[in-house]
C-alpha cells in the first residue's frame, strides 16, 4: 500500500513544478551563455568559449 | 516536489561545473589563453617562418616580453578565473535544472532515473547542447573571425531544442512513427545549416584550434555525465 501510495506521489508531480525548474535553467543559461550585454559577456567570456556556446 | 527538483538540479550543477572548471582549467584554458595572442596579435601563426624580426646587425630577435605587463596580467588572470568558476557553477546548474525537469517529465510516463541511468541521461544532454551544436558551428577559440553572432545563437539555440526533443521521440517513442519524426527532428537544423562566413580568417593555428575544440568536448563529455549521474542518485534518492 505503502509502495502504491508512493508510486501515485512519484507520477503526481504536476507540470507546474517540472516547467518553472526548466525555465529557471534556461533563466540562468540565458544570462551565463547568451545575454550580450557587456557585463555579462565579460564575466562569462572565458566560460562561454569552454562549454562551445556562440561567443561573440 | 519543487524542493526536490531544486536540490538535485543544484547538487549535481555544483558537482558537474566544479569538474568542469577544473578540468577547464587544466586542459582548455591555456588553450584558449594562447588563442587570445594571436587574437591580440602577441602572437602570428607562422612567426619565425614569415614574420621575421631582425636587429641592426642583422640577427633574429625573439618576441620578448615585458616583466611588469606579464605580472599585472597575471593578478587579472586570477580574477577572470574565479569569474569563469563562478559561470560554470551558474551555467551547470542550469543545465542541471533542465535535466531534472526531465527526469520529472520522465516520471510522468513511470520512467525511474537511478544513478547509472542518470549518466546515460546525461551523456544525451552532452550530445544535444554540445556535441550536435558543434557540428555545425565548432567551438570557437578566441580570434576566430564567425558569422554575426545572434544568427549563431538562434541556430544553436534552436539546433539543441530539436535535438532534444528528436532524442526523446526516438528513444521514449513507442512505434516507427516516432523514430521517423525524432529523426528528421534530429536531422533538421544540419539541412538547414549553420550560419557560416562565406571565406576563412582565423587567427590561430589549425593545429591549435583543433586541440580546443577536441579537449572542449572532451571535458563536457565528463561533466555531462557526472551532472546526469549525481542528479540521478539524488533524484533517486528523495524518490524512495
Amino acid at each position: 500500500m505503502t509502495t502504491m501510495t508512493q508510486t501515485a506521489a512519484k507520477a503526481d508531480t504536476g507540470l507546474l513544478p517540472i516547467v518553472s525548474t526548466a525555465l529557471a535553467g534556461v533563466f540562468l543559461i540565458f544570462f551565463a551563455g547568451f545575454a550580450q550585454a557587456t557585463v555579462f559577456h565579460d564575466t562569462a567570456h572565458d566560460t562561454r568559449h569552454a562549454i562551445a556556446f556562440p561567443c561573440h | 516536489m519543487t524542493l526536490k527538483l531544486l536540490s538535485s538540479a543544484v547538487f549535481a550543477g555544483f558537482a558537474a561545473g566544479l569538474i568542469a572548471v577544473l578540468l577547464q582549467f587544466w586542459l582548455v584554458t591555456p588553450l584558449l589563453l594562447e588563442g587570445e595572442e594571436y587574437e591580440t596579435g602577441a602572437k602570428t601563426h607562422f612567426e619565425g617562418v614569415l614574420v621575421v624580426v631582425e636587429d641592426s646587425e642583422g640577427n633574429i630577435v625573439a618576441p620578448e616580453e615585458e616583466a611588469a605587463e606579464v605580472a599585472e596580467e597575471e593578478e587579472n588572470l586570477m580574477a577572470r578565473h574565479a569569474t569563469t568558476f563562478f559561470m560554470n557553477m551558474v551555467v551547470f546548474s542550469g543545465f542541471g535544472l533542465i535535466l531534472v525537469a526531465g527526469f520529472a517529465l520522465a516520471a510522468q510516463f513511470g520512467h525511474q532515473v537511478t544513478f547509472h541511468s542518470g549518466m546515460v541521461w546525461g551523456l544525451a544532454g552532452f550530445i544535444a547542447v554540445q556535441l550536435a551544436p558543434a557540428a555545425g558551428l565548432y567551438p570557437e577559440l578566441p580570434g576566430t573571425p564567425a558569422d554575426n553572432v545572434v544568427l549563431r545563437q538562434y541556430w544553436w539555440m534552436t539546433t539543441v531544442v530539436t535535438t532534444i526533443t528528436g532524442i526523446a521521440f526516438v528513444v521514449f517513442g513507442r512505434g516507427l512513427v516516432y523514430i521517423v519524426i525524432g529523426a528528421a527532428l534530429l536531422a533538421a537544423p544540419h539541412i538547414i545549416g549553420a550560419p557560416h562566413l562565406p571565406y576563412y580568417a582565423g587567427f590561430a593555428p589549425p593545429e591549435l584550434s583543433a586541440l580546443f575544440v577536441s579537449r572542449t568536448l572532451f571535458v563536457m563529455m565528463i561533466a555531462w555525465v557526472v551532472l546526469g549521474g549525481v542528479a540521478g542518485y539524488f533524484w533517486h534518492r528523495q524518490t524512495d
